[in-house]
């Protein structure tokens, strides 16, 4: 599952990328070192290969839907740690750039979760010990499926951490992780039995590639589109119904731990690392807690209509100017998109 | 299949795109990118219930945009491809955070809704900086450019060589696919048997094109070294836009504008 932008925050997303591109630099220089010139055009074609994979859809036993290749796994096998992880960051990047998939930001978080598993963990942890020396179809199959299932599980846990310490998305670490870690064991169990398949057709057609790149390593990750999509609409409907009730009337608790704190910090869980995080967000915004801090209660009477006046968090000043400058924009915006489209249409 | 055939279709469009010759595409690829990255920096860094204060950084889109001749329509269909992880994970904030932050006449609008807003612009704004980036500048150069940048070597050939071969493996993906379709008649979908020999005898032509590619290329003189003749220069046209855009970017960063013009507007009517 890709990262994205939008849920990291700057400090999340720029620690992955210098951790990643370390990496990448350390790779980079052992894939050189290497004698093996024919690597090269190997790795870039195996890249391409498991962009041509991902297009083959194939249906998952006993649930009718349909999931492709994830691959990392298979590039680690064939390729060995440090050149598999080149080719991952590769595949990442494209998708990234091309395809939207993540974003730039988090690109470092894609590769990371995606990458270092499979690479710096499940196949020289796993993989190898299993069945780096004398293959059988059933190491293989053991090693490539538990190799699959750490991997995804560890880059499911590297998604939920990151999203949860950038703070963006409200989602707590439990529940979050109580999700993502079954969803992703099943997607391993699945992927890790396609890279048997796939490498096991290799080794009985060809057992000398295997022997050759015995020095490899396994990642993977599957995409469960049409479950997703289907979980995304029931996401949609019940957030959408339930935060209506949960938002119209804020709750006695609530309301009394304002009053009785006073704190303005009501935007985040006041516990451990979010909280953290979200002071030192709260130091680099400009304008913290939104239409918050000025709106003491006696203000807002005075200020606004008699309707807000009920709820004196309400900044109802800044809400409207915020709007309205907001739809401004937006209006701007949209003119000057016109603009450049009837001049195209005229040149 | 479909899907991915039209996402093939569409790796080549950004290609076309990419030819063109706007004053956009003639900048510095280096340029480009650094400004990229200063516009998603500005934009994620937005505290969580930031909306209107984001809106001025679309209007900067839509007029690299414009000036770049890129589709808005394009943009905005592959928008809509990519947006379901966003989706999923934002959704949950309406459910959590309860805490209401504005008020429109009667309807109290809490602030899960207005970072679930929040993210949605987000994932607009920084996903259709990046494809404006590819759009206007193209794959090629945009692998030069981070070389430049301290890229790896190696990493960047990597990156030309799998861009190279996407399409020539897609398209023998495709031929597979398809030859088994036609002989399956209804049983459309594919088995994981099937599925793990289809995709087996792939990867076994793709090593074997691998070992034609490094023979090919070892006859044309590759001692593993990789040389990569292209020359950039840096104009002061270049360096202008780079502190013009940097400059409107962090002052869009620093000041809400909406929330100004918004004021001022109010209190000319009230």
């Amino acid at each position: 599952m890709h990262m994205a932008d939008a849920l990291l925050s700057p400090a999340v997303g720029g620690t992955m990328w210098v951790a990643t591109a370390g990496t990448i630099a350390h790779c980079a220089k052992k894939v050189q070192r290497d004698l093996d010139d024919r690597k090269i055009p190997l790795m870039g074609v195996l890249g391409a290969f498991i962009f041509a994979a991902q297009m083959i859809n194939f249906t998952i036993p006993a649930t009718g839907s349909s999931g492709h290749l994830g691959g990392g796994m298979i590039l680690a096998i064939l390729l060995g740690p440090y050149a598999a992880f080149l080719t991952i960051a590769s595949v990442l990047t494209v998708q990234a750039l091309f395809f939207a998939d993540g974003g730039l930001l988090a690109l470092g978080c894609n590769i990371f979760n995606l990458g270092i598993f499979p690479c710096f963990i499940s196949y020289p942890l796993i993989y190898k010990p299993i069945a780096g020396r004398r293959p059988s179809p059933t190491k293989i199959a053991i090693g490539a499926t538990l190799g699959a299932v750490v991997a995804l599980q560890l880059g499911a846990l590297g998604v939920v951490v990151e999203t949860v310490t950038s703070g963006i998305s409200s989602l707590p670490l439990k529940p979050f992780l109580s999700v993502m870690l079954p969803i992703h064991l099943a997607i391993g169990l699945v992927e890790g039995l396609v890279t048997t398949a796939v490498v096991s057709f290799v080794w009985k057609a060809r057992p000398e590639i295997l022997e050759l790149t015995a020095a490899a390593k396994p990642l993977g990750a599957l995409n469960l589109r049409n479950v997703l999509a289907g979980l995304m609409v029931a996401a949609v409907v019940t957030g959408g119904a339930l935060s209506w009730f949960a938002s119209s009337s804020p709750d006695g608790l609530e309301w009394s731990m304002f009053k009785v704190t006073g704190s303005e910090e009501l935007d985040a869980p006041e516990e451990g690392v979010h909280h953290t995080l979200a002071t030192l967000q709260e130091k680099t915004a400009f304008l913290p807690d939104y239409g918050f801090k000025q709106s003491s209660p006696t203000e807002s009477i005075e200020n606004s209509e008699p309707e807000t006046s009920s709820w004196p968090m309400i900044d109802s000043g800044t809400s409207t100017s915020g709007l309205v400058g907001g739809i401004l924009t937006l209006m701007m915006a949209a003119a000057l998109g016109l603009l450049f489209k009837r001049r195209a249409h005229t040149v | 299949m479909a899907k991915i055939e039209s996402a093939f279709f569409d790796l080549s469009y950004l290609d076309a795109l990419a030819r063109r010759n706007t004053c956009i595409h003639r900048l510095d690829p280096r340029i480009k990118v650094i400004a990229t990255a200063v516009f998603v920096i500005c934009v994620v860094s937005f505290h969580k219930y930031a909306i209107s204060a984001m809106l001025p950084f679309a209007l900067v889109l839509v007029l690299v945009m414009g000036l770049a001749e890129v589709p808005a329509s394009y943009v905005a269909r592959k928008l809509l491809i990519v947006s379901p992880f966003a989706v999923m994970v934002g959704i949950f904030n309406p459910l959590l955070d309860h805490q209401p932050l504005m008020q429109l006449g009667p309807i109290v609008i809490s602030g899960g809704w207005i970072s679930f807003f929040s993210i949605l612009l987000r994932f607009s704004l920084t996903v259709s900086a990046v494809l404006l980036l590819i759009a206007s500048t193209g794959f090629n150069a945009v692998c030069m450019a981070m070389v430049k940048l301290g890229m790896p070597r190696i990493f960047a050939v990597q990156l030309l060589m799998l861009y190279r071969y996407i399409f020539v493996l897609v398209d023998e993906g495709i031929r597979i696919h398809q030859a088994r379709a036609l002989r399956s008649f209804q049983k459309r979908g594919l088995s994981m048997k099937t599925f793990s020999h289809l995709v087996g005898q792939l990867l076994l032509r793709t090593l074997d094109r691998a070992q034609r590619i490094h023979l090919a290329m070892l006859c044309r003189g590759f001692d593993g070294t990789i040389r990569i003749q292209r020359v950039f220069t840096i104009t002061k046209g270049d360096l202008f836009f780079l502190a013009n855009c940097c400059t409107v970017l962090f002052l869009l960063r620093y000041f809400d504008l909406p929330l100004y013009i918004g004021r001022l507007l109010t209190r000319l009517l009230s």
